[in-house]
């Protein structure tokens, strides 16, 4: 409504000019984030696009699209990251809800409430090469856990580094980054659960986990999905914690993806390499449509407080 | 009301369980830094601490990181944040639109951005600067959605249109409205957004690693690849770092809306 209120009292300033050039001259001022954004965000986008439907020398063509998509190795890539992203989404929003309920539980705003909320933000950016030292230096070689495991219990898959660089040792990796992630999505939707719903239902007599059952959970649920969604947006787009893991080139499409771009033996392929993000893009587009149908579900009850 | 000792013991075991999970790395970090070079396996020293700052390399990489950060926060103070106030203002039509190109990176993965703007770094390399700091246009676009976000929702809790109005009234020119008025007034939602610059240009690894750049990040790979023990502490140095960072910024509104999706 404040809009339509602002429209009445544009002349404020005094300007002259029609009515009709005053309000054109306002679109001048988003040219500059215009050209910013045109260029560094526009640009490569549109590139993308039109270059999946392209050979290598600018033709149009699907033939890339249908060679990637008939590749034994891309799908091979591409189902590692979908395997990848949908496991290391569910247990590290498992994890990271359980971890949000148990911080709400304590005290609000208290310093242990501070400093996790902190060490959160900071842990969910942590992917990448500090990640892959993280793990390096505790279940590597010569790390801290596979050092205890080689004196302690040398028959455990702990004693051998070789686990790290397989899908396991990556979900692990990568679990590490979600669960954080999903503390700081989460955090705010378990404080705005009313205490009212449990007040009610500790009153009617219900059992604490007749409240997670009937209400907590199908409540949450919207939002939990939601969270896990993005997530899973979240594992499937990272690179530099396998790039820096793995040489392997094409176990995970961001990889494959990369291979394909930079390859120094000659064989690089920037058609491949658009084709293969094209098929990225669609996966991610489709998560985060039905991210934001969630949250239009959830944002009902949970912003009216 | 008290809470029982069944909540309790859950609490305290989830918090252990995540707790250990997320930690032991840490401190192994700090084991792996200290340890003794050779084959001596008794004893710490701090010698890898020590010698970081005689890392030429690392210091340049730092302080065009840092110089890059400076950069991603000015296009936001001077480009992002007064297009938004303006759009509010005086586009209402644009609001949508702009919000979709604000979200928009959400949807493509940084590895996809590379591919698609290689050509531009590419020419920019030749014909510009090879220097790193180029990164910052890409890197302002990569927190378009997290400052969009904060400042969306800053935007809507105060009247900007009365205030607008009213600093018009008194006879504020447009700039002195935008920089003297309203961005006072969204001070918390721009220091988020300046927060997430910095630790998103100090993180970034994916696109400056595949064009070639050498940021901070792509560094400490390559000093971790010779000097493992080097790597692993500038690592633990700069995750401290960037903690008492967050620490030290006021918490008042801040939780919950800082980050939403990673970037890595």
């Amino acid at each position: 409504m404040t809009q339509l209120q602002y429209k009445g009292t544009g002349s404020a300033t005094g300007r002259t000019g029609s009515r009709y050039w005053r309000g054109k001259t306002a679109y001048l001022g988003v040219i500059p984030f215009l050209i910013v954004s045109g260029l560094f965000l526009l640009y490569p986008t549109w590139n993308v696009a039109s270059g999946a439907f392209q050979d290598n020398y600018g033709k149009f063509s699907t033939d890339k699209l249908k060679e990637v998509f008939n590749s034994e190795i891309a799908r091979k890539a591409f189902t590692n990251s979908l395997e990848i992203s949908a496991k290391t989404a569910l247990a590290g929003a498992i994890l990271g809800a359980l971890f949000a309920w148990a911080l709400v539980n304590g005290k609000p705003g208290g310093y242990f409430y501070r400093v996790s909320v902190a060490l959160s933000s900071v842990l969910a950016q942590f992917g990448g090469v500090m990640l892959t030292f993280a793990f390096l230096a505790t279940f590597g070689f010569n790390g801290l856990i596979a050092n205890i495991a080689v004196k302690y219990a040398p028959d455990t898959f702990l004693a051998d580094a070789s686990w790290l660089y397989g899908k396991f040792g990556i979900s692990v990796l990568y679990t590490f980054f979600q669960i954080p992630l999903m503390v700081l999505v989460f955090l705010p939707t378990l404080e705005n659960l009313k205490p009212q719903w449990r007040e009610a239902s500790d009153a009617l007599g219900g059992k604490a986990y007749e409240y997670w059952l009937r209400i907590g959970i199908p409540i949450l649920t919207p939002s939990f999905a939601g969270a896990a969604l993005l997530l899973f947006v979240n594992s499937f787009s990272a690179y530099a914690t396998a790039a820096t893991l793995i040489n392997l080139s094409d176990f995970l499409t961001p990889l494959q993806i990369a291979t394909a771009l930079t390859s120094e033996t000659g064989g690089a392929n920037p058609a491949e390499a658009k084709a293969l993000s094209f098929y990225m893009v669609v996966v991610v587009v489709i998560a985060m449509t039905l991210y934001s149908l969630l949250r239009r579900r959830v944002s009902k009850w949970e912003q009216r407080r | 009301m008290k809470q029982s000792w069944k909540v309790r013991l859950w609490r305290w075991t989830i918090i252990s369980v995540v707790g250990a999970y997320l930690l032991v790395p840490l401190y192994a970090m700090f084991d792996f830094s200290t340890k003794p070079f050779g084959f001596a396996d008794k004893g710490r020293t701090f010698r890898a601490w020590q010698i970081i700052p005689s890392q030429p390399d690392l210091m340049a990489a730092i302080s065009r990181s840092l110089i890059t950060a400076g950069i991603v926060m000015a296009l936001i103070l001077f480009l992002i944040v007064p297009t938004a106030i303006w759009v509010h203002l005086k586009l209402p039509a644009l609001r949508r639109p702009f919000e979709l190109l604000c979200l928009l990176p959400l949807a493509i993965p940084a590895i996809v951005i590379v591919v698609g703007i290689a050509p531009l770094y590419r020419w920019i390399s030749i014909h510009l600067t090879e220097s790193p700091i180029s990164l910052a246009g890409v890197y302002s676009m990569l927190i378009l959605p997290y400052t969009y976000r904060s400042l969306s929702a800053a935007l809507d809790a105060v009247d900007i249109h009365t205030l607008a109005e009213a600093a018009r009234t008194l006879g504020a020119n447009t700039s002195r409205v935008i920089f003297g008025i309203i961005m006072p007034t969204i001070k918390t939602g721009i220091v988020n957004g300046s927060f997430i610059a910095i630790a998103l240009v100090l993180g970034e690894y994916t696109i400056s690693n595949i064009l070639n750049y050498k940021t901070f990040q792509v560094v400490i790979a390559q000093i971790g690849r010779t000097n493992g023990n080097v790597a692993v502490a500038v690592s633990l140095a700069s995750i401290l770092f960037v903690l008492v960072l967050l620490l030290a910024i006021p918490t008042k509104k801040r939780q919950g809306k800082v980050l939403d999706v990673d970037l890595a």
